[in-house]
């Protein structure tokens, strides 16, 4: 790793003040930015820690929304969500292994956007809001590519807001190396519309399958997905899976998915 | 340079580090706790794992500065206190739960997290919950019904040892 | 009954406690007093010409020591590789030089281009990011094919080619080979891949270098399964020391499975250094360096074309393979594909003509070397996937076609140099199909079948040839270095032993189990016996421990040593109880005067070696100490049959292993715990090898999965737990204790099953899948049943 200054503010504001400085960076659980840094990937002059700002450790349940600090564990996830939200607590309870969700966060990886993370998936599948300490923004308009989102410099995420759908659920089929999704799809139903959010396959990043949920806006069943498709032109192809096999696992997940829903 | 000071296996210790350091690096190189091992570099090996204000966490993906006032324990703090094997390794020797030794305290930490979850998982949740601990030389088998063992459950109808 | 001492019986393992205490002590745990650090710059393309190299800038960085390259190793030797392969005609391999850091040309992506030593580790990165290197990059040569076609650019320019050599075994003789397959009522033939590995020991490689100036003497500590042999090929061939000046320890390894038999750049170069640099310099391997400069595994790629008369009778077999060498010949990587794996292609079976053709193959990728099993998983993949072939091409019961042809009687002499001593084939195939619970099969099947999956049952025999030996043979065979090993039995003046033993530890119990052996020949406690090793300062030698030899050569030295112990303290107790020697015996721990209540205890006897008051100084030396090398007469021969059972999802190709079962003829077993325990981890790897592991090379010359991150590691969760059994023995016939060794059978054995059961399933879903290359991921199998 590169030197780097290392503070830990106790409020929001002190840590978007620290994240001013240049090359300053919000540290998270740092489970993928240590890493990232170990391989000396990126060279920041300071590390900001969101872990000691009691304000970003809050869960809230609203309404039939479930409000979740940016600092929040994924095991804190899987706890707090087990009634609430139980699609998402599974979710939270099946990234990484149980010592990295003791960790790593929301805030951490929705800011990431990895292609292969969990999160995104949830947050667009469930039409999630991301709260930052400047703004709201929609999960709709907030990913934007491989590692790529809406957030500005010196932006941090301070809540996500996850209206509670009917039903949902997340499917994932593992990487077997990393045990990233290798495809991950989030299926929910509300009232509105049902939202089918897909992790790990496109070269875009986490996607809506629209044809999907407008089959399962029709017919919440996984037969309604039958003749449906996602083109492979888009999709990922590596040493874990051609674009052809990635498609089709989308829609394997996908009816799987609206099975155990 | 940066003072940080924390409780390590229940005693105060502190020292010098820099933003970078790792809690690993911290406890090896400073505190002189080499139990905790280091095996790789991408957070999946879990050699390294110990528990922070009792969670298991990789010691080797978390700043030292980050465990600032934490109580934190590793392998060399896990022994009874008449320095026997504790339950869990005790187990781990009975059933062979260890060849090479060096993702044993990983192992070791992992299984005292899942068992103070979990007091009686299945074969199922035991292999699940080792997502994140690499073993090459046992096969898992005796790792597996080590834990099992530790957690009370009778394990001779698993086969051969 | 099980013992509860002694040989068979199974102690809790003495190691465990300081592991499971965090007391062990590894060589990254070891720091020398004012150590620096070295990083190395290594190469990050696969071929190219160094113009130059400016270190200039870097060397005025913050805590530089110094920076070295390759020039300041133009008068070093390169590592030697250990076993000289002669080909088809009569030629010796083509032999490249392999520098310590690479000097005029970079030949596979992890080369060592420079070192830094700095004073710190962080300081050494930040001064190899101040290296200015001026490279031109030459094409890269990967694929095997490629690289022994007309025209390809040359891994080595002074090289005649790209082949190192091409190899014959068995019968040589083209026409006659070509005429029993002629003959053949049934010939079946596959081509497949022995997938490229990384052996991944949980624990990096480390070095530390240090000298002291005083003295003239180096000391190394180094993550190797055997110090000696570090020791000769370092001294000897690459820095040109004296050995007597050079002590090596290999403190707790954390696994070697191969990977850590063989002398690295790395070892030599902080040796080296810590005189250049005048303190001591240590390196510790990051994962990532790891899998760029480990040996890798395997990597063969095979036609196997099997003969079989009217009435299914294997009647020949011939295979050709091209078996990857990487950029440079690693310390055994010759003999793996040549006599460690052509040797084993006759299997269990009794085929009276076999050939083996191989071809090894310079490419711009890291050097490939034994990998537990070694050639022999190879040999194994290929006859046992053959044999399953061929029995769904005759519609033949896969177990009754492999139990027709095979070995029944010995001694047996193989058409490929073995004699087996000894085995009964039968009886572990029996065996396997009770463990395996066969009978149960089909209901199992038709349950998985209601749950919408496909179900498997896939079944293969190994042998496996351990124990390497003896010298004089392997030596005509190439081998440049003996084969024996050795022990030192000290008995101090109480009683208690210390045995220094060639054999290294990492894994295999030893510690535990070398003691078994002693306390039982001399009827003593087994707490009074420790074992020495890894330290060549402290035993006086031995080759280490890989090929499963450990307690079949090293043992046997061991007891060879013990032996002689005994002999004398048989004259010492006859002297205190004025007997004839002859009328000696020892029993418990007391040495009595036969036929007579007159007895001496063990601990009497040595105390009186060592204050000889009376004592017979004229026919005895005072001391209780023997030293013995014991040189096999021949391999030793485990052999087994295993069974895998798997569900394959159809609609994703994902494979479960269901069941595993392994029925393995060890011979006699000194502690069946820790046998069983090495079978599990052979079974790991094995399946890892045949499910998920792969490394996997762009055209480029770029590792693919360079890291746990996209290389496939076996997981809890990947594997169920085994069904072993051992009970089948057909002891070693001229070892001293009829042991075979087990380390490796495991992961020799259980790919083909996996592979077997697979192909199994897939037929079952009506899919005519014949074959699949390893590892059968979950796109391989999906894209084979909808191909």
């Amino acid at each position: 790793m590169y030197e780097f200054e290392f503070v830990k503010p106790a409020t929001v504001a002190e840590a978007v003040a620290a994240l001013a400085e240049e090359d300053a960076q919000a540290l998270g659980g740092g489970q993928t930015l240590i890493p990232t840094l170990k391989q000396r990937l990126a060279m920041p002059s300071k590390l900001v820690s969101l872990t000691g700002i009691p304000q970003l450790k809050e869960i809230g349940d609203n309404d039939g929304v479930l409000t979740i600090g940016g600092a929040v564990t994924h095991a804190a996830v899987a706890e707090a969500a087990a009634d609430s939200y139980p699609a998402l607590a599974d979710l939270a309870s099946h990234i990484g292994d149980p010592a990295v969700r003791n960790r790593g966060t929301i805030g951490g990886s929705l800011a990431n956007n990895d292609p292969a993370a969990c999160y995104p998936a949830a947050a667009l599948g469930s039409g999630a809001t991301i709260v930052t300490n400047r703004r709201e923004i929609t999960a709709d308009e907030y990913f934007r590519g491989l590692f790529e989102t809406a957030l500005e410099e010196g932006e941090i995420i301070t809540a996500v807001r996850f209206p509670v759908p009917e039903k949902a659920n997340y499917q994932k089929f593992l990487q077997p190396a990393s045990r990233f999704a290798l495809v991950g799809v989030f299926v929910a139903k509300y009232a509105a519309g049902v939202r089918v959010a897909v992790t790990g396959a496109s070269e875009e990043g986490v996607f809506r399958w629209r044809e999907a949920e407008a089959a399962l806006d029709a017919s919440f069943a996984p037969d309604a997905l039958d003749g449906h498709s996602v083109d492979a032109a888009g999709m990922i192809g590596d040493l874990h899976g051609t674009r052809e096999y990635r498609a089709h696992l989308v829609k394997v997940m996908a009816k799987r998915a609206v099975a155990a829903a | 340079m940066a003072k940080v000071s924390m409780t390590v296996n229940g005693k105060a210790a502190s020292g010098e580090v820099e933003g970078r350091t790792l809690l690993s690096s911290f406890l090896r190189d400073t505190l002189r706790l080499t139990g905790t091992h280091v095996g790789c570099d991408t957070s999946q090996c879990g050699a390294c794992v110990v528990h922070v204000d009792g969670k298991a966490v990789k010691s080797c993906t978390m700043l030292a500065l980050e465990a600032e006032g934490a109580e934190v324990a590793t392998i060399e703090g896990q022994a009874n206190a008449d320095g026997s094997l504790n339950v869990i390794q005790q187990a781990f020797q009975d059933h062979h739960g260890l060849q090479c030794g060096f993702c044993t305290p990983g192992m070791v930490m992992s299984a005292a997290a899942l068992l103070k979850d979990n007091p009686k998982p299945s074969e199922q949740e035991v292999r699940d919950y080792l997502e994140g601990n690499l073993c090459r030389c046992t096969g898992y088998h005796n790792i597996v019904k080590a834990i099992m063992a530790a957690s009370g459950q009778d394990v001779s109808s698993i086969a051969a040892e | 009954m099980p013992k509860d001492n002694g040989i068979g019986a199974s102690p809790k393992r003495r190691e465990d406690v300081r592991f499971l205490t965090g007391a062990g002590n590894y060589t990254d745990d070891i720091n020398v007093n004012g150590q620096a650090y070295v990083h190395f710059l290594r190469a990050d393309v696969a071929h190219a010409t160094i113009n130059s190299i400016d270190t200039s800038a870097a060397e005025t960085m913050p805590g530089v020591v110094k920076i070295f390259t390759g020039a300041d190793f133009a008068e070093v030797g390169g590592i030697p590789c250990g076993w000289g392969v002669t080909d088809r005609h009569g030629n010796p391999q083509q032999e490249p030089r392999h520098p310590i850091i690479a000097h005029d040309t970079i030949r596979h992506v992890g080369e060592i281009v420079a070192a830094v030593v700095a004073d710190t580790l962080e300081q050494a990165r930040d001064a190899a990011e101040a290296i200015d290197l001026d490279l031109s990059d030459k094409p890269a040569v990967v694929d095997m094919t490629k690289a022994l076609a007309d025209g390809s650019p040359k891994v080595h320019e002074d090289l005649s080619s790209n082949l190192c050599y091409d190899w014959v075994f068995g019968n040589p003789d083209d026409d006659a080979v070509q005429a029993a397959f002629d003959s053949a009522a049934h010939v079946t033939t596959l081509e497949l891949v022995n997938n490229r590995l990384v052996a991944n020991p949980m624990e990096p490689r480390v070095a530390i270098g240090d000298y002291s100036r005083g003295t003239d003497e180096y000391t190394l500590h180094t993550t190797s399964q055997n110090p000696h042999v570090i020791r000769l090929l370092m001294c000897a061939f690459v820095l040109g020391l004296p050995e007597h000046k050079v002590r090596v320890i290999a403190p707790d390894v954390g696994g070697g499975f191969g990977s850590k038999i063989f002398h690295y750049a790395e070892e030599a170069f902080c040796t080296f250094a810590a005189k250049a640099c005048g303190r001591a310099v240590k390196w510790t391997s990051t994962r990532a360096e790891a899998f760029i400069s480990d040996a890798h595994g395997r990597d063969h790629v095979t036609k196997i074309e099997l003969a079989l008369d009217a009435d299914n009778n294997f009647t020949a077999l011939r295979t050709n393979t091209m078996a990857n060498m990487g950029a440079y010949l690693s310390t055994f990587s010759t003999s793996v594909p040549s006599y460690l794996h052509g040797t084993l292609m006759a299997g269990n079976y009794k085929t009276p003509i076999v050939q083996v053709n191989v071809k090894t193959v310079f490419t711009n990728t890291v050097p490939v070397d034994a990998y537990r099993g070694a050639g022999r998983p190879e040999a194994t993949y290929q006859l046992e996937r053959v044999i399953d072939k061929a029995a769904r091409e005759l519609d033949a019961d896969p177990i009754a076609l492999r139990r027709q042809n095979f070995i029944t009687e010995f001694p047996y002499e193989t058409p490929v140099a073995l004699t087996y001593d000894t085995g009964d084939y039968v009886a572990t195939m029996d065996k396997l199909e009770q463990v395996a619970d066969l009978a149960g099969f089909a209901a199992r099947r038709a349950e998985s079948e209601k749950n919408g999956k496909l179900r498997g049952f896939g079944v293969n025999c190994y042998i496996e040839a351990c124990g390497i030996a003896p010298s004089n043979i392997v030596g005509m065979l190439g081998a440049r270095a003996g084969l024996y090993d050795a022990a030192t039995v000290r008995v101090n003046a109480t009683g208690t032993i210390s045995v220094f033993v060639g054999a290294h530890s990492h894994g295999q119990g030893h510690e535990t189990s070398f003691p078994q052996v002693v306390a039982d020949m001399i009827g003593i406690d087994e707490g009074m016996v420790d074992i020495v090793h890894g330290d060549t300062g402290r035993v006086p030698f031995g080759m280490g421990t890989y090929g499963s030899r450990s307690i079949a050569v090293c043992g046997s030295a061991m007891v060879r040593a013990t032996e002689k112990i005994i002999a004398k303290a048989k004259k010492i107790a006859a002297h205190l109880m004025e007997a004839s020697d002859a009328d000696i015996e020892l029993k418990d721990g007391q040495f009595t005067v036969a036929g007579t209540d007159k007895s001496v205890a063990w601990g009497d006897v040595c105390l009186t070696a060592y204050v000889p008051h009376n004592y017979p100084l004229e026919e005895l030396e005072p001391g209780l100490e023997e030293t013995a090398f014991y040189d096999p007469a021949n391999f030793t021969y485990p052999a087994g049959a295993y069974a895998c059972e798997v569900e394959v999802d159809p609609d994703t190709g994902k494979v479960t292993i269901e069941r595993f079962s392994a029925a393995d003829d060890f011979g006699n077993i000194i502690n069946p715990m820790i046998v069983d325990g090495q079978v599990h981890g052979g079974l790991g790897q094995g399946i890892g090898q045949a499910l998920l592991e792969n490394a996997a090379y762009d055209e480029d010359g770029q590792l693919l999965s360079a890291s746990y991150m996209d290389y496939a590691m076996p997981r809890a969760d990947d594997v169920p737990f085994y069904q072993v059994d051992h009970s089948c023995q057909t002891p070693c016939t001229h070892n001293p204790l009829g042991v075979k060794g087990c380390g490796e059978a495991g992961a020799i054995g259980s790919p083909p099953a996996v592979v077997n059961a697979v192909i199994d399933a897939l037929q079952s879903g009506g899919k005519n899948v014949t074959h699949i290359d390893m590892p059968l991921s979950p796109p391989r199998v999906w894209a084979a049943m909808n191909g």
